[in-house]
C-alpha cells in the first residue's frame, strides 16, 4: 500500500504542530527484566503512547526466560510504568497499549522460543495490524547478541534486502571491547541487518543534547570566532558518576571506565564539539563531519605522561561509608580494571592542532556531572597590577550535559567597592530549572527515532571503529603495564596521576 | 516565595521582583512574557495552567483580573522561585484601572523577548486592536471558552490578524495527527469527509474546515450530543477510514483491510493546551488557511453549518 508517489494531502511542511506518529509496528524487547528495561524503556514506551506518538497498530513483545503469560508480562510492564513513567498514568492510554502486549518464553538459543516468537509476531500482524514491521531491541549483555541475531535470521524474522515491511535492530553499548571485537560484532550484525537498520544506542547522548549543542554552535555568531586554537587553550570533557558499580560487577569488571563510557559517550561528545559545520543536519552529512574529526583525533604520543587510571578505595563518599572497588561483591581482588580513566586526545587538523582535549570518566566521584569545558587562553596583556588580577582564572565556556543541562560562561569582573580587584564570575544559562520534568526522556526520542527509521544521531559502525582506534593504543599500554591502577579515595576527584597529567601541560582540572 | 503588594504601581512591582530574585537566587533565562487576561472567577484554574506552562517555558507570566469597581487601586501578588522556574505576577485591577491595564503591563514586559497574550475565556474582538492585545506579538484566544463557541469562531475567522491563534485549533492536534498518519498508511484518495461533534463544538467545525481545505472536497459538520468530537469519517474507494470516540477518552480506528484498533484520544485540560500552544511561537500557516477556508465557506452565519 505504500507508494512513493502518493502525497498525503493532510500533511504540510509548514504544519509544525503535527507530530510524526510512528507507523504500524511491533517492538520486540530482549532483556525485559533488566534494570534498563524496567526503569527506562518500558516507561518510555508508555510515555510515547501517552503523548500520542505510537500508532494504534502497535505491539510490544517481551522475550525472556521467565515463565510468564501475556497478562503477567502486562502486569510487570504496568508496575514499571506506574513507578517510573514521566507523564501521568491514564487508563485509556494503558488500554490502547495493553492490547498489543505479548510475552514469549524462551532462551536466547532456543529454537522453540524463537519459533514461538515468529508465530506471535505473525499473530500480532493480523490482530493488531502491525503489518510485519518489527524492531528488535537487544537490551542484553553483548555475549547474547550472536545467539539472538543468529536465531532471528534462522526463523526468517529478518530480511536484509526488504525495506517494506522493515526490520530494525537496536543494540546498546558496549559496541565491542576493542577494535577487533567491534569489527567482529559489526560483521555479525551486518550479515543479518542492513547498515541503516542498525541503531546503536548511546543514551547519554540524547537527541535533545546533541541538538542543543548544534544550535549553540551553528545558530549563533557569538561563539564560532573563538571556537578554535587561536582562543581555546585546551578542552576538558568530564563524566563523573557519584555511584560505584552498584551490583553490576559481572558487567563492569574487565570492562572499566574507558571502555564503558569514554569509547562511546566521551568521544561522541568530543566529535560534536570539535567537528566542522555539517552541510546540513541530514544523517549522512552530520556523520561525515563526526567521522572526519574522529579520524583526525589520536591518542597522545607520550602514553606514560598523558594517561591516568585509578581504582576507588573504601571510605566516606558524600556522607556515606562505601566499599572500595576491590571489596565490592563479585570483584576479583586482583583485578586491574580501572574505575577512573583519563587521557589526552590530540586532534591533528587546522582548527585544533596544539589544543589538547582531556577526557576523564570515573565512578565514585564527589558528584554526578557530565560537562565539556572550553578553557580560553589568557588575555594577551593585562593592563592591571598583578595583585588586581590575582583571583582571575581563565575564561571558560562550559556546556553542562547533565544534570540540569545548561551553558555557563566564566569571565572576570570587578569586585564592587574595591579600588580594582578582578574576580571570576559565572553567567549561567539553564535549559529551564524544571525542564527535565516535561522535556522528553532521551529514551523516548531514541525509541521513536527507531520506530520512525530516523537514524541521524545514532553512531554508525565507522564511528565506533574510529573511536576504538583512538582508545586501543591506550588500552594496550595499560594492559602491558601489568601494575595495578592507582588508588583514589571514594568521593574524591581521582588519583594524583590524573592531576599531574594536566600539570605537565601547565593546566589544572576545573572543579565541575 | 510569595510577596503581596496592596495598592501598588508597576515600579514597585518591578522592584519587588528584583528583590525576590536576589533572595531566592533565581537565574535569568526567561524566554517570554505571557499576559493572561481572565475573569476573577476562573483565577484558580488559570493560575494552575500558568504554573504548568511556566514549568515548560520559564517565563514571566502576568495574570490580570478585574477587582471591585469602588476604588481605583492595583494589588499584586508575586510568585518567584517556589513552584515555577520563572515568575508569576498576579495583578488585580480595581476601579478605573480596569480600563487601563495595558499601561501597567507595558512597564512589566521583559526586555527583548516575545510577548504573548492569552484570554482563556471571552476576548475582546478583534484581539489585535485591543490595548493588551496590541502589546503582544502572539494572541491566543479560546473560542470554546466563550458562551457561544461557534459564533465566536466564525467571528474570529473573519477578523484574523497575523499572530492570532485559538486553542480550538490546539485541541485538534491529536485528531489531526491520527488522521494524517491514517492516510500515511492507507494511501487512498478521499472522496468525502464528515465530522460529527457536539452541537456547539467549535473544534469539530474547525476540523471539518481543515479536512475541506486540505482534501479539496466539502467536509460536512453534523451536530449531536457529544461529548466533543464523536466521529470523523474519510470515505475512499476501498471503504471508510473512521475514527470514533463516544466517551471523550477512548477512540477506535477502523480502516479498510485493517483490524479495528483502540486509540487513546483524551480531551485535554487547559494546562496541556496552553503548554502545547506556547511551544511554537512562529506563525501557523495551516491555521490561517483553515480559518480562511472557514470564513469563505461558512459565511454568512453560523446557521449555515451544513448537515
Amino acid at each position: 500500500m505504500t507508494d512513493a508517489s502518493f502525497v498525503n494531502p493532510l500533511r504540510d511542511e509548514t504544519d509544525r504542530r503535527l507530530p510524526r506518529v510512528a507507523g504500524p509496528c511491533a517492538l520486540v524487547l530482549f532483556g525485559v527484566t533488566g534494570d534498563l528495561a524496567r526503569k527506562k524503556l518500558l516507561p518510555a514506551i508508555y510515555d510515547l503512547a501517552n503523548r500520542g506518538l505510537l500508532p494504534p497498530s502497535f505491539g510490544l513483545v517481551g522475550y525472556g526466560r521467565r515463565d510468564w503469560d501475556d497478562e503477567q508480562f502486562a502486569d510487570y510492564v504496568l508496575q514499571s510504568v506506574r513507578e517510573r513513567a514521566r507523564t501521568p498514568f491514564r487508563a485509556e492510554v494503558w488500554r490502547q497499549l495493553v492490547e498489543g502486549i505479548r510475552f514469549v518464553t524462551g532462551a536466547f538459543d532456543s529454537d522453540d522460543g524463537f519459533a514461538n516468537l515468529a508465530t506471535t509476531l505473525a499473530d500480532l500482524d493480523a490482530v493488531q495490524g502491525t503489518e510485519g514491521n518489527h524492531a528488535f531491541y537487544l537490551s542484553i549483555p553483548p555475549d547474547g547478541f550472536d545467539q539472538v541475531i543468529e536465531q532471528l535470521r534462522r526463523q526468517g524474522l529478518v530480511d536484509k534486502q526488504k525495506r517494506n515491511p522493515w526490520s530494525r535492530v537496536v543494540i546498546e553499548k558496549p559496541f565491542g571491547h576493542d577494535l577487533a571485537s567491534a569489527r567482529a560484532l559489526e560483521e555479525k550484525v551486518s550479515s543479518v541487518f542492513s547498515s541503516d537498520s542498525v541503531f546503536r544506542i548511546d543514551h547519554y547522548l540524547g537527541k535533545e543534547t546533541v541538538q542543543n549543542m548544534m544550535a549553540l554552535r551553528f545558530a549563533n555568531q557569538l561563539f564560532e570566532p573563538v571556537w578554535n586554537r587561536n582562543y581555546v587553550s585546551h578542552v576538558q570533557i568530564t563524566m563523573a558518576e557519584d555511584i560505584g558499580i552498584e551490583g553490576r560487577a559481572g558487567y563492569y569488571d574487565g570492562i572499566g571506565a574507558a571502555r564503558d563510557v569514554i569509547q562511546n559517550h566521551l568521544l561522541q561528545l568530543l566529535a560534536l564539539v570539535a567537528m566542522e559545520e555539517p552541510a546540513s543536519f541530514e544523517a549522512g552529512n552530520l556523520r561525515a563531519e563526526k567521522e572526519k574529526v574522529l579520524a583526525a583525533a589520536r591518542a597522545p604520543r607520550d602514553l606514560k605522561s598523558h594517561t591516568a587510571r585509578g581504582q576507588y578505595t573504601g571510605g566516606w563518599a558524600a556522607g556515606e561509608k562505601v566499599k572500595g572497588y576491590l571489596d565490592e561483591d563479585g570483584i576479583d581482588p586482583a583485578t586491574h580494571t580501572e574505575t577512573y580513566a583519563a587521557f589526552r586526545v590530540d586532534i591533528d587538523n587546522r582548527r585544533w592542532a596544539g589544543v589538547p582535549f582531556y577526557l576523564r570518566a570515573a565512578k565514585r566521584m564527589p558528584r554526578r556531572v557530565t560537562e565539556i569545558a572550553l578553557m580560553l587562553r589568557p588575555a594577551p596583556h593585562l593592563p592591571f597590577n598583578l595583585n588586581d588580577t590575582e583571583q582571575l582564572g581563565s575564561n571558560a565556556l562550559v556546556l553542562r550535559i547533565q544534570p540540569d543541562e545548561g551553558i555557563a560562561l566564566r569571565f572576570g569582573a570587578k569586585v564592587p567597592a574595591t579600588p580594582m580587584e578582578i574576580r571570576d564570575v559565572t553567567m549561567d544559562f539553564n535549559y529551564g530549572t524544571s525542564f527535565a520534568e516535561s522535556s522528553p526522556e532521551a529514551y523516548e526520542r531514541l525509541i521513536l527515532d527507531v520506530l520512525l527509521g530516523d537514524p541521524p544521531l545514532f553512531p554508525q559502525h565507522t564511528e565506533v571503529e574510529l573511536s576504538w582506534k583512538i582508545l586501543d593504543p591506550i588500552l594496550d599500554y595499560w594492559a602491558r603495564k601489568k601494575n595495578a591502577p592507582e588508588g583514589y579515595a571514594a568521593g574524591t576527584w581521582g588519583p594524583p596521576s590524573g592531576n599531574t597529567m594536566l600539570e605537565r601541560d601547565g593546566f589544572t582540572w576545573r572543579r565541575p | 516565595m510569595i510577596t503581596t503588594l496592596k495598592g501598588t504601581t508597576a515600579r514597585d512591582i518591578q522592584n519587588a521582583i528584583m528583590r525576590a530574585r536576589q533572595n531566592v537566587g533565581v537565574a535569568s533565562g526567561l524566554v517570554f512574557t505571557l499576559l493572561v487576561v481572565a475573569p476573577a472567577s476562573d483565577y484558580d484554574e488559570v493560575f494552575d495552567a500558568c504554573v504548568e506552562a511556566g514549568r515548560e517555558h520559564p517565563s514571566r507570566i502576568i495574570l490580570a483580573t478585574d477587582g471591585s469597581a469602588r476604588t481605583t487601586r492595583l494589588d499584586a501578588e508575586l510568585h518567584v522561585g517556589d513552584e515555577v522556574p520563572g515568575e508569576i505576577v498576579a495583578l488585580r485591577f480595581h476601579g478605573e484601572l480596569r480600563d487601563h491595564k495595558a499601561s501597567t503591563l507595558l512597564a512589566l514586559l521583559l526586555p527583548d523577548s516575545p510577548v504573548i497574550a492569552w484570554w482563556p475565556r471571552e476576548a475582546p474582538e478583534p484581539v489585535a486592536s485591543d490595548p493588551v492585545g496590541a502589546l503582544a506579538t502572539r494572541r491566543i484566544t479560546d473560542g470554546m471558552g466563550c458562551a457561544d463557541p461557534l459564533t465566536r469562531l466564525l467571528e474570529r475567522a473573519q477578523g484574523l490578524a497575523p499572530g492570532d491563534t485559538d486553542l480550538t485549533w490546539t485541541r485538534l492536534t491529536p485528531w489531526r495527527a491520527m488522521l494524517a498518519s491514517a492516510l500515511d498508511i492507507h494511501q487512498l484518495p478521499v472522496t468525502a469527509a464528515s465530522v460529527h461533534a457536539a452541537d456547539d463544538n467549535a473544534a469539530g467545525l474547525l476540523l471539518a474546515s481543515w479536512l475541506g481545505s486540505r482534501l479539496g472536497i466539502e467536509a460536512s459538520f453534523t451536530g449531536n450530543a457529544g461529548p466533543g468530537i464523536t466521529k470523523v469519517t474519510l470515505t475512499t474507494a476501498e471503504g471508510d477510514i473512521s475514527l470514533t470516540r463516544t466517551d471523550g477518552r477512548m477512540a477506535t480506528l477502523a480502516a479498510p483491510g485493517a483490524p479495528t484498533r483502540a486509540v487513546a484520544l483524551r480531551r485535554r485540560e487547559m494546562s496541556a493546551l496552553i503548554t502545547e500552544e506556547l511551544r511554537r511561537l512562529d506563525s501557523d500557516q495551516v491555521f490561517l488557511a483553515t480559518m480562511n477556508h472557514l470564513a469563505a465557506t461558512m459565511m454568512p452565519g453560523p446557521d449555515a453549518a451544513k448537515e
